[in-house]
C-alpha cells in the first residue's frame, strides 16, 4: 500500500515549487518583453489605418503608457479568472489558439516520444548486451551523430530526402499558418505529421539509447547479475530477468525528464516542416508582437515541461520497491 | 571418498593499461592447485583482494570479460571446458554469494530462486521444491514474496543458502559466508554446510576467518599473495603446530589469539611486487640458498597435504 499522506505531503510540495517556478517564468518573460521593442498597439494595427483616438483608445486597452507594475497585475488578475486575452495575429482568444495548437503539437510530440522512447530503449538493450561487437558499435556511432548535429540541419536533411528527392511528403506549407484544424482534412494532417513525427523520433533515440547501454552495461556488473549467472541463468532470459527489469524504471524516469528537450526540438522541427503546431505559434507571436498569446504559450510550456519533471519525480519516488515498500518496514 | 574436482596450475590475471597504451598483465592468482573430494569441506583462506573470489569464480565460468584464465580444471574426471562450467553452474555446481546483495533488488525471493520456467508445470514443480528447502531452513511463506531488501540479516543468510541447494548441487562454493554474522549465525551458517558435506556434497569454502576455516574444514589451503602456500589438514593446525609445514602457516597459527598473537614482521607482497623467488622470502625466517633465485613448486607431502617451500622438496 502506498503511503497516502506522504504522497500527499509529496505532492504539496511540488506544488509550492512549481507555485514559485511559474511566478519567476512570468515575471522574467514579462520583464524581457517590456524592455523589447514590442508594441501590442502597433502589432494589433500592423497595416491598417487608424486615427490617433484609436491608438490612443487601444494604448489605454493594452496599458501601454502604464508602468509595468501596473500592468502585471492587471494581466496576473485576467489570468487567474482565466482570461488569457485575446491573440493579436489569430485575432480569437489566447486560450483557443493554445488549444488548439497545443492539441497538435501533443499528438507531434507524444508520436516521437513513444517511438523514440521504445526505439532507443531497444537499441540501448541490444548495444548493451552486445557490448563492443559491430553493433554496438554501430548504435554508438548513430547516437554520436545524432547527439552532436543541430536538429535544424537533421530537420532540413529529411526535407531534402524524403520531400525534394522522393517526393514522398509534401515539402511544406499545405496547411498554412494560422489555418484552423477544421479546415484540413484528416489525411492532409496525418501526412504532415508524419515527417515532423519522424524527424522528432530518431533525434530522440540518441540519449535514451545511449542511457540504456549504459545502465545495463552497469547492472550486467552487479552483483545480483553475477549470482543469476552463476544460478544458471543465461543470455537473453538473463537480460530480460535481471537486466531490463532493473533499467526499466531509470530509462522511463530519462524519458520524462526529457519533455524539455522534447519540446525544444518541436519548436524547430514546426518551423522546419511548417507544422501548425504550438511551435511556430510561438514562433510567429514573438515575431510579429503578438504579446498575450506569447505569454500564454511561455505558461503553457512551462507547465508541460513541468509535468514531465513531475511524473519522472512520482515514479523514481514511489514506484521502485524498495522505496515504496521501505516507508512501511521503517 | 572420490575426488570431486581438481584444479591444478590455475592462473588469473587482467589486462592492464598503464600509462596510455602500455599494457600490463596484473597476475592476482598464480599457479593454484586444488582439489575437493566428494563430501569434504575444503578451505581457501586468504586476506582479502587476494583474488579468492576469482577463484570461485573461475570455476563458476563467470569471470569478468577481461579476465585471462590459465590453467586446467577437471571435474568428476571431465575436463572443465567453459561450455561445460556453463551446463552445470547452478545445477551441480552452486554458489552462495557472500551478502544479499547478490539477490536482484527488484524481484520478489522466490521468483528469482527458482529462475525462469518454461511452463507452468515446471514452475510449480520448482516453486513446491523451493518452499519445502526454504521450509527446511526456517523460512516462513511470507519469505517467497519478499523483496531482498526486506529480508533480515540471518533471513538473507539463509535464502542464499537454500538458493543453492534448489538444484542438487554436487559441488557448493560458499564465498565468505560468515564475516559480518554474530556468533550464533555463524555456527548456523558452518552447521548448514557441515549438513551438505554430510550429504555428500563437496564444499569450497572461501574465507579469511581462519576460525570459522578451523571448525568445518577438513582441509585448509592457505593463500599468500595470489599463491597457495600450503594445504593443511584442520586437525594439523593443533598443539604447537608442529604438523604444520610452511613457515607462513606457522605464523599464522601462532598469532591466533590463544597462541599468544605472536606476529610476523613484514606484509605480503601484492599482486605486481611479488619476487621472483619464493613469495614468502622477505620474511622467512628459514631462508635457503636458492629461495630468492627460483619459486618452489607445489610439492605433495601426501595424498592430502601439500606445500610451496624448498624446505620440504625432494
Ligand atoms: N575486473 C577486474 N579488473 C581488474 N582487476 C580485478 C578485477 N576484478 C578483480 N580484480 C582484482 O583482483 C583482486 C582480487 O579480487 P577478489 O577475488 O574479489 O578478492 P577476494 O575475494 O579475495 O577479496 C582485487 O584486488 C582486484 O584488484
Ligand atoms: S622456500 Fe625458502 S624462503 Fe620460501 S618459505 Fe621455504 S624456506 Fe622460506
Ligand atoms: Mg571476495
Amino acid at each position: 500500500m502506498l503511503d497516502k499522506q506522504k504522497i500527499l505531503k509529496f505532492l504539496g510540495y511540488k506544488l509550492v515549487r512549481f507555485a514559485i517556478l511559474l511566478v519567476v517564468v512570468i515575471l522574467l518573460s514579462f520583464i524581457l518583453i517590456d524592455m523589447s521593442p514590442i508594441n501590442p498597439v502597433n502589432a494589433y494595427i500592423s497595416n491598417m489605418v487608424a486615427s490617433p483616438e484609436k491608438i490612443a483608445q487601444l494604448e489605454a486597452y493594452w496599458g501601454v503608457n502604464q508602468p509595468i507594475t501596473e500592468k502585471l497585475l492587471n494581466w496576473l488578475g485576467n489570468i487567474i479568472v482565466g482570461d488569457f486575452g485575446t491573440s493579436l495575429i489569430y485575432r480569437t482568444p489566447v486560450l483557443h489558439v493554445i488549444g488548439e495548437k497545443f492539441t497538435a503539437s501533443l499528438i507531434l510530440m507524444l508520436t516521437s516520444w513513444v517511438i523514440s522512447g521504445v526505439l532507443g530503449f531497444a537499441l540501448g538493450v541490444l548495444a548493451g548486451f552486445k557490448r563492443d561487437t559491430w553493433v554496438d558499435k554501430a548504435v554508438k556511432v548513430y547516437c554520436y551523430i545524432l547527439q552532436s548535429a543541430p536538429t535544424f540541419w537533421i530537420a532540413l536533411l529529411v526535407v531534402m530526402v524524403f520531400s525534394v528527392y522522393l517526393g514522398l511528403f509534401p515539402v511544406s506549407g499545405g496547411v498554412p499558418i494560422g489555418a484552423l484544424s477544421q479546415d484540413v482534412s484528416f489525411w492532409d494532417w496525418l501526412r504532415h505529421l508524419i515527417l515532423p513525427a519522424f524527424t522528432l523520433s530518431i533525434l530522440g533515440v540518441a540519449s535514451i539509447a545511449l542511457y540504456t547501454r549504459d545502465k545495463l552495461i552497469e547492472v550486467m556488473s552487479t552483483d545480483y547479475f553475477l549470482f543469476a549467472k552463476a544460478r544458471g541463468e543465461d543470455g537473453w532470459t538473463l537480460i530480460k530477468r535481471h537486466g531490463i527489469r532493473n533499467i526499466l524504471l531509470p530509462a522511463i524516469t530519462l524519458q520524462f525528464l526529457s519533455f524539455s528537450e522534447l519540446f525544444g526540438g518541436t519548436v524547430l522541427v514546426e518551423q522546419v516542416f511548417m507544422y501548425p503546431g504550438i511551435g511556430q505559434a510561438a514562433v510567429s507571436a514573438g515575431l510579429r508582437s503578438d504579446v498575450p498569446l506569447l505569454l500564454g504559450i511561455v505558461i503553457f510550456s512551462a507547465i508541460f515541461v513541468y509535468c514531465g519533471n513531475l511524473i519522472a519525480d512520482i515514479l523514481y519516488n514511489f514506484v521502485d520497491p524498495r522505496i515504496r515498500e521501505g516507508e512501511e518496514n521503517g | 571418498m572420490s575426488d570431486l574436482i581438481n584444479v591444478s596450475n590455475i592462473s588469473i590475471s587482467f589486462t592492464q593499461y598503464v600509462q596510455g597504451l602500455n599494457q600490463r598483465e596484473l597476475k592476482v592468482i598464480t599457479d593454484l592447485t586444488l582439489d575437493i573430494n566428494e563430501g569434504e569441506i575444503v578451505a581457501v583462506l586468504g586476506s582479502s583482494g587476494s583474488g579468492k573470489s576469482l577463484l570461485a569464480h573461475a570455476i563458476l565460468g563467470i569471470l569478468p570479460h577481461n579476465a585471462n584464465l590459465s590453467g586446467n580444471m577437471v571435474y568428476k574426471g571431465d575436463v572443465l571446458t567453459e561450455e561445460l562450467k556453463k551446463e552445470l553452474r547452478g545445477k551441480e555446481i552452486a554458489l552462495i554469494p557472500q551478502s544479499v546483495n547478490f539477490l536482484d533488488p527488484l524481484m520478489k525471493v522466490s521468483d528469482q530462486v527458482i529462475g525462469e520456467c518454461a511452463d507452468e508445470a515446471e514452475e510449480k514443480e520448482k516453486r513446491a521444491k523451493q518452499r519445502a528447502i526454504f521450509e527446511k531452513y526456517g523460512l516462513s511463506e511470507e519469505v517467497d514474496d519478499m523483496y531482498p531488501f526486506q529480508l533480515s540479516g540471518g533471513m538473507a543468510r539463509r535464502v542464499l543458502v537454500s538458493t543453492a541447494l534448489l538444484s542438487n548441487p554436487k559441488l557448493v562454493i560458499a564465498d565468505e559466508p560468515t564475516p559480518g554474522l554474530d556468533e550464533k549465525s555463524v555456527e548456523e551458517t558452518l552447521n548448514h554446510l557441515r549438513q551438505m558435506a554430510a550429504d555428500n556434497v563437496g564444499v569450497l569454502l572461501i574465507t579469511h576467518d581462519i576460525d570459522a576455516a578451523l571448525k568445518v574444514a577438513n582441509r585448509i589451503a592457505i593463500f599468500y599473495s595470489g599463491y597457495v602456500i600450503e594445504v593443511a589438514n584442520a586437525s594439523d593446525f593443533s598443539g604447537e603446530g608442529e604438523n604444520l609445514l610452511h613457515p607462513y602457516t606457522k605464523s599464522l597459527y601462532k598469532a591466533l589469539p590463544h597462541n599468544g598473537f605472536e606476529l610476523t614482521k613484514g606484509h605480503q607482497p601484492l599482486h605486481g611486487e611479488i619476487p621472483v623467488g619464493c613469495p614468502y622470502y622477505e620474511r622467512c625466517p628459514h631462508k635457503l640458498e636458492n629461495c630468492d633465485k627460483e619459486r618452489p613448486f607445489l610439492f605433495p607431502i601426501d595424498e592430502n597435504k601439500r606445500v610451496r617451500c624448498f624446505k620440504y622438496e625432494g
